[in-house]
């Protein structure tokens, strides 16, 4: 219950932080709260005091654009202040409207162009490997970021080089920029299409806590090769009117609606 | 000081060798390789360090993102192809995954301008410099002979941040002696000469020597500046160039309106303004053999000439 209070934070967090830059992603931010939730407060091994030390395990957020969600975990664990977040995208800020590694501690990569994540985090498996260090590889995936190829390419060299250090979660609210993912560019059977690719899936109810935590600590059993976790989850996830909507993936709330957003999130 | 009793080579030959000499060195090296590991020589090192050499496959975004992750866990990252593939085909992946973080990101990149000849436009690289000098923090490099472009993967394995590393196909006079050293930035004097400037770059370096001979039998004395290092731009020697000489030729094999000559030539139009020629490409070529088509397209001695004698022939 500790962890739903810090989701109800967080998400209270995206809210503002798009508010007060009347821009940003909300949608795809809301629907990755429990996972990051997972990662940063349950499963990780990190330190916001040592934000480059290399033993820790690497969160690489893909998905770049859903950079809010990042900021909420960071400032949660105390990377930066919460004081900050209204600086979010604007001018002379450390908040980046696309994450920038280094721009605050614990940011991992720059991203903000579609499908480059997991490249990036086969490369930190690979690094792993040739110094004998045991940390593990987290990649936030977007499904609809699945159009870009590089994401296949990554896959098929990630089952190649067996990478049992490497975890991908697709955060599958089935929404992207224009529509419906399903509309847009069809990716069922999904789950099969990450099988016959070489890695092990699974696939859960990405805001169900327990069933995330779960899911990646499976991951973490020893597996010769790479593994996904195919996250379902509700684009814009825990507001009404954000909900299941492409409409909410790239804009901030003006206050009537921050402040209807706030009041269905609750304290 | 140029020595030409050494063999031809290709510039390419220098880099599977010298990446091994830089791991039998101690240095943290990892290569990533976009299966033509033969063909850049990349593979000689995977032959040594299997462990340490990565084969993708032709998935060059995907090469260029794994070098990031790499480079950004503490590794010297080589990723190699040809040169119209990087930055062609992962140019985005350049740009956001090792520019915008400024990674510790090395690209060899073989097979530059149109010297690979016989495959064609496909294969010819003319955008290649000129589109990685538009990426921020890269060090972009065209070495003259196999000396000095083993000399320069040395040196960018050794300093902090991304480099390209243009090579070439055929192979070509070698120039230096063993011993050259390079020098990120610098320029290096081949021949003195106060009448005009001939700037070179790559492949053009020795083709401009010889135009430097043709010049000297008609008593224009010619200066000769190797430019192997595109980014950052040696200012000062083309500043004084310009200044004590009166006329500057710049000879790529490159495209013309996006190459070298055209950064010169925005700077010194800043600064020093003098007459300018330019020998280069401005367009594609076709299939053929590297020879000829160097002198169907102009990147030959007496187009440097040509160009020089017109530059005097403006000076005021």
């Amino acid at each position: 219950e500790q962890l739903a209070e810090a989701c109800r934070r967080a998400r209270r967090s995206i809210i503002d932080m798009t508010f007060y830059a009347q821009s940003g992603h909300p949608g795809g931010s809301l629907s990755s709260v429990e996972i990051l939730a997972a990662l940063y407060l349950r499963l990780m091994r990190h330190d916001p005091e040592r934000a480059d030390w290399p033993d820790r395990d690497r969160f690489i957020l893909s998905k770049a654009h859903a950079v809010p969600v990042l900021y909420a975990f960071l400032a949660e664990c105390g990377y930066f202040p919460f004081e900050e977040m209204p600086t979010f995208r604007h001018i002379d800020s450390r908040l980046q409207g696309h994450s920038k590694a280094g721009s605050v501690p614990g940011v991992e990569m720059s991203g903000g162009s579609l499908g480059q994540g997991l490249s990036y985090s086969v490369g930190q498996c690979l690094a792993a490997r040739l110094d004998s260090r045991d940390y593990r590889v987290y990649c936030l995936i977007g499904d609809g970021e699945q159009d870009e190829g590089q994401v296949w390419e990554a896959a098929m060299s990630a089952a190649h080089y067996r990478l049992g250090n490497l975890t991908a979660i697709v955060d599958r609210n089935g929404v992207q920029n224009d529509g419906f993912v399903k509309d847009i560019m069809r990716q069922d059977p999904l789950a099969d299409k990450w099988r016959a690719f070489g890695w092990q899936v699974q696939e859960i109810n990405g805001h169900d806590q327990r069933a995330v935590i779960d899911a990646i600590e499976q991951t973490r059993s020893g597996s010769d090769g790479p593994s996904v976790i195919i996250a379902e989850t509700v684009k814009g996830k825990g507001v009404s009117f954000m909900e299941n909507t492409a409409a909410w993936h790239g804009k901030g709330p003006n206050a009537e609606e921050r402040e209807r957003a706030l009041a269905e999130i609750g304290a | 000081m140029t020595t030409t009793q050494q063999a031809d080579a290709a510039t390419r030959e220098a880099f599977g060798p010298t990446l091994i000499k830089l791991r039998e060195a101690g240095l943290d090296i990892a290569v990533v390789d976009g299966d033509l590991g033969a063909s850049t020589t990349a593979k000689a090192f995977g032959d040594k360090f299997p462990e340490r050499f990565f084969t993708l496959g032709p998935a060059e975004q995907n090469m260029i993102g794994i070098a990031a992750g790499l480079a950004a866990a503490g590794k010297i990252a080589f990723a190699s192809t040809f040169a119209v593939f990087m930055p062609g085909r992962c140019y985005d992946q350049l740009r956001v995954s090792v520019s915008q973080p400024n990674l510790n990101v090395k690209l060899f990149a073989s097979h530059g301008g149109i010297t690979p000849g016989e495959d064609g436009i496909s294969a010819q690289a003319i955008e290649d410099l000129g589109l990685m000098c538009s990426l921020i923090n890269f060090n972009v490099i065209c070495p003259a002979d196999v000396v000095e472009t083993a000399a320069a993967v040395d040196y960018a394995a050794r300093h902090q941040g991304p480099y390209f590393i243009r090579a070439g196909r055929p192979k070509i006079p070698t120039l230096y002696a063993p011993d050259h050293e390079f020098v990120l930035g610098k320029a290096d004097l081949l021949r003195p000469g106060g009448d005009v400037t001939i700037v070179a770059t790559g492949i053009m370096v020795y083709i401009a020597l010889q135009a430097a001979e043709t010049l000297a039998a008609e008593g224009i004395d010619a200066r000769v500046l190797n430019m192997a290092t595109w980014r950052p731009l040696d200012t000062a020697a083309l500043e004084a160039a310009a200044r004590e000489t009166g006329a500057i030729v710049v000879a790529e094999e490159h495209l013309v309106h996006t190459g070298l000559g055209a950064m010169i030539a925005q700077h010194l139009a800043s600064v020093q303004p003098v007459p300018m020629g330019f020998v280069g490409v401005r367009g594609y070529a076709e299939s053929g053999k590297w020879d000829e088509l160097m002198a169907k397209y102009g990147l030959t001695p007496e187009a440097i000439a040509r160009e020089a004698r017109a530059a005097i022939a403006r000076k005021r």
